[in-house]
């Protein structure tokens, strides 16, 4: 589904992705592991294209730098912090869904399963709603179009514990073959939902294993 | 709807809640208000007096402050959405590099082009209610000067805004690049130049590739064909170019520029890193 193969990323020649080698297949649940600066979310630009690198990545065979429209309809992805955007919700809703050729009602039901009622802060602008509302909706829009792969970085930051739970339980039921790719400083966060870890650091892979949770290692 | 559209529409929605864009229409609308109120149509200059001396005045004040409102307002548009993330969130979409960047760049057009043009709307509605002739030929052809002037800066402000990595890097440079064209404007090129006993010709030449001049002398040639005011300089201009052919060059010199820096821009954009 993703292949990469020793793609390498400078800023003025400070190496932040040095030779990373990662295969992903259809159904993997990656934990991507690491501290501030390990590479996680320059490896995550990669994928969606927006950063330019050398080596070899493929997205089902695909390169998202030159065949982006077709590699970014195949992807859902929440970003870290959400982005100050100066539209209205009901905007935002109805150009996301417009790009990614999605429903309005699928985001709507997204969102209410989230616990965040859309149509109360329809008029509202995006960037004045709370951390947690403006997260709940991102996540909304990335998951109302049954994306093939998914890629998460922190989302559950601004959640609150209800949220993230029914957030972590939608993700649970998402269909087997979908690729996750959450990024995170610690893997206990996301242990529930992840079959293999990928640990970074200083632009490396420096871990890549199975992942079992606890409770079935101890059954 | 194709999706350079509804980026289009969406930077236009953005814009229009910004406080720069309320601050920008009501600087040109005010100043047209205010040019009624302080008479100026019934003032005359060169024989030019009612609306077209109003539209003549108002020309002008385009000419010396619509580029720096421009660049303002335009250059952070890509580097600004950069910086604060944006950015990243909408190319996590699947658009074309192309249709975002030129739907941002229409956008952007309208914004700045329809309060200007809105404006000398404005002044002939309301000339034709106070019973004043209004000059249709010169109500056009500022309306074209006024297109050409916003994708000529317009297009410097996305080369710009692509090619920096911070706002305020981009702001500063765009404000150089104003100040540097408005020093190469006649007045001190010539008095460069002529110290240096430089031919008139190449003098001419140079002060006619800025566009801030071209803008300037075109306006002037709309009230003053023979370009009077301008003494010898005229005759090597309207020799060289005719009147209507000044005022071609004048409309599709700078729409060139403008066009060439925003596909320069656009390379750059898709060349390297988008965010």
């Amino acid at each position: 589904m993703i292949q990469i193969k020793g793609i390498e990323k400078k800023f003025q020649r400070h190496p932040v992705l040095d030779g990373v080698d990662l295969f992903i297949d259809s159904g993997d649940r990656i934990a991507l592991i690491g501290s501030n600066g390990a590479g996680k979310t320059s490896l995550i630009r990669c994928i969606l294209g927006e950063y330019s690198f050398t080596g070899d990545l493929t997205v089902s065979g695909l390169d998202p730098r030159k065949q982006r429209v077709a590699v970014l309809g195949q992807v859902g992805f929440v970003p870290q912090l959400p982005p100050p955007l100066r539209v209205r919700v009901n905007e935002l809703i109805s150009l996301t869904a417009k790009l990614m050729k999605v429903s309005v009602k699928n985001i709507h039901l997204v969102a209410q399963q989230l616990g965040l009622d859309i149509d109360r802060h329809n008029k509202q602008i995006f960037f004045k709603l709370s951390g947690g509302m403006k997260q709940k909706l991102l996540i909304a829009i990335a998951l109302a179009r049954d994306p093939k792969i998914l890629i998460l970085d922190e989302p559950a930051a601004n959640l609150d514990p209800d949220a993230r739970e029914t957030f972590f339980s939608l993700l649970a039921r998402m269909p087997e073959d979908t690729v996750m790719l959450l990024s995170s400083h610690r893997v206990d966060e996301i242990s529930g939902l992840v079959n293999r870890v990928v640990e970074m650091d200083q632009g490396k892979v420096v871990l890549d294993e199975p992942f079992v949770p606890s409770t079935e290692q101890g059954a | 709807m194709k999706q350079w559209r509804a980026i289009a529409w969406q930077d236009i929605k953005e814009s229009v809640r910004a406080w720069w864009f309320f601050i920008y229409a009501l600087i040109f609308g005010g100043t047209v208000a205010l040019l009624f109120i302080l008479g100026v149509t019934e003032s005359q200059i060169l024989g030019f007096m009612g609306l077209g001396r109003l539209l003549l005045t108002f020309i002008q004040l385009c000419v010396a402050i619509l580029p720096v409102f421009v660049l303002i307002s335009t250059v952070r548009s890509i580097v600004g959405d950069r910086e604060s993330h944006v950015l990243e969130y909408w190319l996590s979409m699947p658009i074309a590099l192309g249709d975002y960047y030129w739907g941002k760049f229409l956008g952007r057009f309208l914004v700045i082009f329809l309060p200007v043009f809105f404006a000398l709307i404005g002044a002939s509605v309301w000339g034709l209610y106070i019973d004043i002739t209004v000059p249709w030929h010169l109500f056009w052809l500022y309306s074209a000067l006024l297109v050409a002037i916003c994708g000529c800066f317009l297009g410097f402000g996305f080369l710009i805004s692509t090619l920096t990595r911070h706002q305020e890097v981009a702001l500063s440079v765009s404000l150089v690049l104003w100040l540097v064209l408005l020093l190469f404007m006649d007045l001190i090129l010539i008095g460069v130049m002529l110290q240096e006993r430089a031919s008139p010709e190449l003098v001419v030449s140079i002060a006619l590739a800025n566009p801030l001049q071209s803008f300037r002398t075109a306006a002037m040639v709309l009230f003053d064909p023979r370009l009077a005011v301008l003494g010898p300089t005229a005759d090597i201009i309207l020799d060289f170019f005719g009147r209507v052919g000044f005022l071609l060059y004048a409309l599709i010199y700078p729409l060139f520029l403008g066009f060439v820096s925003a596909y320069t821009g656009f390379l750059i954009f898709k060349r390297g890193d988008q965010i």
